[in-house]
């Protein structure tokens, strides 16, 4: 470039400083701690204005280190580990690490014991949902839902403490069934061999509770022309990015994805002997990923009434030897927890520690979708946006 | 007497009398009312029964907090912006008529007076909003000045319609219209809402809410994106002035929309001295039951987004306005 190039490039820059304003960038920093980040998520965003240019997401403050901890850990001391992961759903996790032990071991579950984790599940699932139905509208402003919807939800975790002893970590799943009610020494093996007396009962009654409170927040939420205006069309995940960032769960669906791991996976419960719908919404925005959490809230409803009416008295636990030692071996398994697709794959070389475990969240995989989501949306709609996707600290740093 | 002192005695007067035990019962509502709305029981024990002592309890919490200015924040600015905010909100009830003759000062053009004046506290919203040398308090701080553009053109066209048909900017003098307007000869006097203003009283209030910053409209607090928008940074006495600030504001266009729409001081059926006696009640009844209604609003629904407030104010409320404004004139001319 020679002299006179420089001076009128010069010129010109300041001609343009002169004509336009130029507004600078901003680098505005959300999280750790940030009342709408779930916890300790971190997203350096750049906003210019209202307008999120880019967001580069930050985790890794609530790491854990469970896949290391697991390889000096017992089967059974891990049940109580993997519980802790996603922590509003506790007992769904356990599901599919005390399933692939199980595999491996080769061990046949009781059927009542079956009917006992699905009921759990689904229990797990209500309350995992009606927190986001309770922290959804928060975030979009509106402070009431959250006082409805936790309200319910304490008649769920009630009803699971009561049976497992445990809110928020059950550490009800043993290898070949469930854990016996409490007091269940040697000498009152007979009587404490089953659930506490009034458990279906009462779980009936906060189903019916539960349905009436769905109703309630239709009422206050679904038809709310304000969240619709802040819901409906932001956040849209065409099916193809969903699949892509590889999204499950309720953020699949929403987008179309007809894909539950209840009902299209290797068979865990017996999901087969109930009848439900897998819902699904085709729009794939924020009001979509809302919908399909609202709906499964009911689904699950259903289950848990199907569940207490199918189930037959009989052992709670499967024959199984004092010390666990799992045969060398490997295996994968997945379930459809309420966040989503939670897979554990687990490496044996025998003996009573497993060589290695991978643990596949739901949270993980749907948080990887943010900083494609969330460029060029608006401020206000990055918390909309993300408080949709229903992610878990927990479950992301693992 | 000074012109100066004598404005500021009623001012501190008007604060002193009006402004501070009705902020507290607003205040006490707004507690209680939620925890009803939420199917909670809200303060209890405070003041030996029904909770009622909560909120001097807050503030005498509030102010034993530390006061907290950040490092980098513009420290002159920063200390200045809750007065700024206070006096704009304050000097709106210099004008407000609490009955007959029972006005701090009675100025010709009052509306005109309080509607300038309100506006000044969003300068101090903005003062805050900078100063704080805090980004979400910036965007905050913008936030609530942009949203001062959008909604202050509904709110004066809506008062302007009011202004038309009463002919003058006295509020005392519109209270005065309503008292004695006489529809088709029936002998009923009613308040404007009911005789053509239904459409200002509407976009009025929507406009208040707006320039209170109360959901659906708290875009510069925002809590759940920015935080606490421009009061991010501010603790104890000064958090407690900005909390005031905002439940004077809240009886402040309460107060004005009473006044301008719902007859003021003035109750059908009442005249002479027993309206004198009764008229500053019947305003802070008709205050507390739109006070009521924003506490309402405020609790049952989420917040909107900047754009959509916008395009609500522009595409919406400034048309319906000047619709409104029209309609009001050929009514004033041919009737």
């Amino acid at each position: 470039m020679t002299d006179i190039d420089a001076r009128a490039a010069m010129h010109l820059s300041d001609a343009s400083v002169s004509v336009e304003l130029e507004t600078q960038g901003m680098t505005l920093n959300i999280g750790p701690q940030h009342p709408s980040t779930h916890g300790v998520l971190r997203l350096v965003a750049k906003v210019e204005g209202e307008r999120v240019m880019s967001v580069q997401p930050v985790i890794g403050y609530m790491h854990r280190g469970y896949e290391k901890l697991t390889e000096v850990r017992t089967y059974a001391q891990i049940t109580a580990l993997v519980n802790r992961i996603d922590w509003v759903s506790g007992f769904a996790n356990e599901i599919p690490w005390i399933r692939a032990v199980e595999k491996l071991m080769e061990i046949e579950v009781p059927e009542r014991a079956q009917w006992i984790r699905l009921i759990l599940t689904e229990m797990t699932r209500i309350s995992s949902h009606l927190l986001f139905m309770s922290s959804y509208p928060l975030e979009l402003g509106a402070a009431t839902p959250l006082m409805y919807a936790l309200r319910e939800r304490e008649y769920v975790m009630d009803l699971i403490e009561g049976l497992t002893g445990g809110r928020f970590h059950p550490n009800f799943n043993r290898v070949g069934g469930v854990k016996p009610a409490a007091g269940g020494g040697s000498t009152q093996k007979k009587v404490s061999q089953d659930l506490p007396a009034g458990f279906f009962q009462g779980t009936r009654e906060a189903m019916d509770r539960i349905d009436s409170v769905m109703d309630e927040l239709d009422e206050l939420v679904t038809g709310n022309e304000m969240v619709r205006a802040r819901t409906i069309g932001v956040g849209v995940i065409p099916p193809e990015k969903a699949i892509e960032f590889g999204l499950s769960g309720p953020n699949a669906r929403a987008s179309g994805i007809d894909f539950d791991l209840r009902r299209d996976g290797e068979p865990y419960l017996p999901y087969d002997q109930v009848d439900f719908d897998v819902i699904t919404e085709q729009t794939g925005d924020s009001f979509a990923r809302y919908l399909v959490r609202k709906e499964e809230i009911r689904q699950a409803v259903r289950i848990v009434r199907q569940g207490i009416d199918n189930i037959k008295p009989g052992p709670l636990q499967a024959k199984v030897p004092r010390v666990l030692k799992v045969p060398k071996g490997q295996t994968y398994v997945r379930t459809e927890n309420p966040k989503g697709e939670m897979g554990f794959y687990l490496i044996s070389e025998g003996g009573r520690i497993p060589y290695r475990v991978k643990i596949r969240s739901a949270s993980f995989c749907n948080l990887s979708i943010l900083s494609w989501i969330l460029e060029g949306a608006l401020v206000p709609d990055l918390v909309a946006i993300m408080g949709s996707l229903d992610f878990v600290l927990g479950d992301v740093d693992r | 007497m000074n012109f100066w002192l004598e404005l500021v005695v009623k001012t501190v007067l008007v604060l002193i009398l009006v402004v501070l035990p009705v902020a507290l019962v607003v205040i006490f509502g707004e507690l209680k009312i939620s925890a009803h709305i939420q199917s909670r029981i809200g303060p209890y024990f405070a003041g030996g029964r029904f909770g009622w002592a909560q909120p001097l309890a807050d503030g005498a919490k509030f102010i034993q907090k530390e006061d907290l200015i950040p490092a980098g924040a513009d420290n002159p600015v920063f200390r200045f912006a809750p007065y700024v905010v206070l006096m704009g909100t304050f000097a709106t009830f210099v004008v407000i008529p609490f009955g007959p003759d029972l006005a701090a000062e009675n100025l010709d053009v009052g509306i005109f007076f309080l509607l300038a004046v309100s506006s000044l506290s969003t300068l101090g919203v903005l003062m805050a909003g900078w100063s704080s040398a805090n980004k979400y308090s910036l965007i905050g701080g913008l936030r609530a000045a942009a949203q001062l553009i959008a909604y202050e053109l509904p709110l004066v066209l809506a008062a302007l319609a009011v202004v038309i048909q009463a002919g003058t900017l006295s509020l005392s003098g519109i209270v005065e219209a309503q008292a004695n307007m006489e529809i088709f000869g029936l002998g009923i006097h009613l308040p404007y809402v009911l005789t053509g203003q239904i459409l200002s009283f509407i976009i009025f209030t929507i406009a208040a809410l707006a320039e209170l910053s109360r959901i659906p409209f708290d875009m510069p607090i925002a809590e759940s994106e920015l935080t606490m928008g421009y009061l991010t940074e501010y603790s104890g006495l000064r958090f407690t002035m900005f909390f005031l600030g905002e439940y004077a504001a809240m009886i402040s266009l309460a107060a004005v929309a009473s006044t301008l729409f719902l007859g003021g001081y003035y109750l059908p059926g009442l005249s002479g001295d027993a309206l004198k006696v009764a008229g500053p009640f019947i305003l802070l009844g008709k205050t507390l039951i739109l006070c009521f209604v924003f506490i309402w609003m405020r609790w049952s629904w989420p917040r909107l987004r900047e754009d959509q407030l916008q395009s609500l104010a522009w595409k919406w409320l400034i048309p319906l306005a000047l619709v409104n404004i029209v309609v009001i004139s050929i009514f004033k001319v041919v009737l």
